[in-house]
């Protein structure tokens, strides 16, 4: 099943889009689940899509991917298919557990449920909807809130496929669950992927997301992912977006943390179109820890927006947010970081920084705090920064004999070490040094993002747009 | 066109090897007039550095010490209004900062700048492998440039981890000087201009630094130390001493010359006008 969704009224045509499909579709919902978007559809159809207008959509314009035509499937388009066989991961020596989606389905071998040592449960979202309705009615649905949320609504009422995640009380994951989103049409697609992760007490993950495309063709995710994180568990959560400028990314990711448990999340955004990353933290418990970083590196046309919002729902916990970008060309960013210190939630530390370079006149960064705080007793700060490279510091390096161009390098890598020294998973944190030198010298060409591996004799036919190919 | 006119090398028939003769001349600045913002900061000075020789520049603040040591290296908020300066023949105002540091001038600065996130170990290999690609030479080997930092760091009495952190961050003043020095032993530059490289030092890292640079000196380079005070010229002896007043030398002379404006101030300069 596939259909066009066209460019006049995209709102209206999925919401005709649903009713047409909810019985043929749907049809293997549990009630709590058809329910669930029955109401979220009632929402998305009041609400709409943001715009401008709304206060948290002013700087990211959404109107040109939605006036774009895209299919969308209801049901994977390629069943069986080998995805390992069509790339190889480029983060070497990385031993993971590794699943791969296929425009947004779980498919061929991974296409089901996978118990890993523990009884931890990795797999497709469609399948656990079925085989775990327990945990579904526990779980799902509970974080994201689609109220007042028109994205969330959607994919709320439209979910079929994504990644579960359910880590049992006491286990500790050995190795990181990598999961590769990869987008592979020759027509403009949209999708919208639902994830959920379940963190036992106790229990410790390192979860890599990577969102790759292989085709640059319009694409459009809107995606959703909640993540429960028990008492006293650890969970670390790296996403790589290394898109084309083709691609709009909304993510929306929604985690809530009891007493004791500690959580990083490390956002890299390297090659995006128009990236806009949500990220809601409820410290719903008491001594936990959230660290969120973020590093994003745009140029041309590109676009990134990171909203974060950290909920200090209950005293003595800590948060610390810190985002860094390089913007060069005409490329537009936004940074929004909201501290929410709720009237209870004493001895809260809360942190955030926003540190940003323009390499030209043209390029923008929007860098928003939001403090608001209704305890007294409560330690927080914020800051902001806007500049270019250091003049004094390109002086020094440039007078012990290093070329202009060197020292540049050597400066915009130094401010986004920051960042990467913050990943924990060796392997991951040289290849993204290693991307991210590329991306900062303009040589991330195609064949270093592209994970088909046709250096190693496989050949598959795949169009190079020559104009992104620097010389 | 290479960098040491050719009149002054000799080349010993038994062994092969080239000596420099003594007192090449080095640095030659003529008449140099400089000004920043349209006020002239220097207004005619006149230097001739040779190899071998340790020139030292004294003068009050704001006479325009730091500005010539920062002309020569490269700095680029000043306009050069007259005059010029020649390094081994090549007219030094045309080159690129990297390019002056390639040549062999090294700039120990007044206030040393932090780069969070680039270590000092990384900053010296690249640097040095800037300045062997500038020759046509290949990079360092690791071993070579492990001796050569092990060397430097013993010399300057210098904490082995220090190396590994990121140059100048969260160093203390003394810190920061002594790896103005190390630097220099590593990039072993051809002119050393030290500007107050004594300010803020106590005195054990004033001897350590001081020792630091007489261990540097050979028949090959030469020094220019900028000071405000006779004190670093006990451990560093000068050659020549040149008094800087109001943008211009007005005096010059041996090292005898220090004492005695330690002795009688910089009035006494005033005075004699």
């Amino acid at each position: 099943m596939e259909t066009i969704l066209t460019e006049y009224s995209f709102k209206d045509k999925l919401v005709e889009l649903f009713y047409e499909n909810k019985k043929s579709n749907f049809k293997a919902d549990i009630p709590y689940l058809s329910k669930l978007r029955q109401e979220a559809m009632h929402e998305f159809e009041r609400i709409g899509f943001p715009s401008n207008k709304h206060e948290k959509w002013r700087s990211t314009n959404l109107s040109k991917p939605l006036t774009l035509e895209y299919v969308q499937h209801f049901e994977p388009f390629e069943k069986n298919v080998d995805v390992g066989k069509m790339f190889s991961c480029e983060v070497h020596q990385l031993e993971s557990y590794l699943f791969t989606q296929l425009n947004g389905w779980f498919v061929h071998e991974n296409g089901g449920l996978n118990h890993l040592p523990g009884g931890v449960i990795v797999g497709s979202l469609a399948s656990a909807f079925v085989k775990y309705p327990d945990i579904i009615e526990k779980h799902y649905g509970k974080y994201a809130s689609f109220k007042n949320n028109g994205l969330i609504a959607l994919n709320t009422a439209f979910a079929q496929d994504g990644l579960f995640v359910y880590v049992p009380d006491n286990v500790v994951v050995d190795k990181p669950v990598q999961i590769i989103n990869l987008i592979n049409l020759t027509e403009n697609l949209f999708i919208q992927p639902r994830n959920l992760v379940i963190l036992g007490k106790n229990s410790k993950l390192q979860l890599l997301y990577c969102d790759h495309s292989l085709l640059h063709k319009h694409s459009l995710i809107n995606s959703v992912t909640e993540v429960y994180i028990d008492e006293n568990a650890v969970f670390e959560n790296y996403k790589l977006q290394n898109k084309d400028n083709d691609s709009t990314l909304i993510t929306n990711a929604w985690i809530t943390q009891k007493s004791n448990s500690s959580m990083v999340t490390n956002m890299l955004t390297l090659n995006p179109g128009i990236v806009r990353n949500n990220i809601a933290v409820t410290l719903d418990g008491q001594n936990c820890s959230a660290d969120l970083y973020g590093l994003y590196l745009v140029d041309k046309e590109q676009h990134v927006d990171n909203h974060i919002v950290v909920d200090h729902a209950q005293p003595n916990n800590y948060s610390n947010q810190l985002f860094k970008g390089i913007l060069d060309d005409q490329a537009t960013g936004v940074f929004n970081g909201h501290i929410l210190v709720r009237k209870d939630a004493q001895k809260t530390n809360a942190f955030q920084k926003n540190q940003n370079i323009l390499l030209t006149d043209k390029a923008t960064i929007d860098s928003n705090p939001q403090l608001e705080i209704y305890a007294d007793d409560v330690k927080c700060s914020h800051g902001s920064t806007v500049g270019q490279l250091d003049a004094e510091a390109m002086f020094y390096m440039r007078s012990r004999g290093i070329a202009e161009d060197v020292a540049r390098m050597a400066l915009m890598n130094a401010f986004a070490a920051a960042i990467i020294d913050k990943i924990n998973i060796e392997p991951l944190r040289t290849r993204i040094n290693e991307l991210v030198s590329k991306r900062l010298r303009g040589e991330l060409s195609i064949c270093d993002q592209c994970i088909l591996d046709c250096r190693e004799g496989r050949k598959y036919s795949f169009d190079i747009d020559m104009n992104r190919l620097k010389t | 066109m290479t960098g040491k006119p050719a009149r002054l090398v000799q080349r010993s028939k038994n062994k092969g090897i080239q000596i420099i003769l003594k007192y090449a001349r080095m640095l030659s600045i003529k008449d140099l007039k400089v000004s920043i913002n349209g006020k002239e900061i220097l207004k005619g000075i006149n230097l001739e550095v040779r190899t071998g020789e340790v020139h030292a520049i004294m003068g009050p603040n704001g006479t325009g010490k730091s500005t010539l040591a920062s002309v020569i290296a490269g700095r680029d908020v000043f306009d050069v209004t007259g005059g010029g300066v020649l390094f081994e023949g090549k007219d030094l105002l045309e080159l690129p900062v990297e390019q002056r540091a390639c040549e062999g001038i090294f700039l120990g600065f007044q206030y040393p700048v932090e780069i969070p996130g680039v270590s000092i170990i990384n900053f010296m290999r690249t640097a040095i492998n800037e300045q062997r690609k500038y020759k046509g030479l290949d990079p360092i080997p690791a071993p070579e440039f492990l001796a050569r930092m092990d060397a430097a760091k013993k010399m300057l009495e210098m904490q082995t981890s220090l190396t590994n952190r990121s140059v100048n961050e969260g160093f203390s003043g003394g810190e920061k000087k002594k790896n103005e020095i190390f630097q220099m032993a590593m990039l072993e530059p051809r002119l050393a201009i030290l500007d107050e490289t004594d300010s803020g030092l106590d005195i054990d890292a004033l001897r350590i630094v001081a020792n630091g640079v007489n261990k540097l000196r050979n028949q090959n380079n030469a020094f220019v130390v900028i000071t405000h005070y006779q004190r670093l010229l006990d451990y560093i002896v000068p050659d020549f001493v040149h008094v800087l007043f109001d943008g211009k030398i007005v005096k010059s002379g041996g090292k005898e010359l220090a004492l005695e404006l330690e002795e009688k101030g910089y009035d006494w300069i005033r005075k004699n006008l």
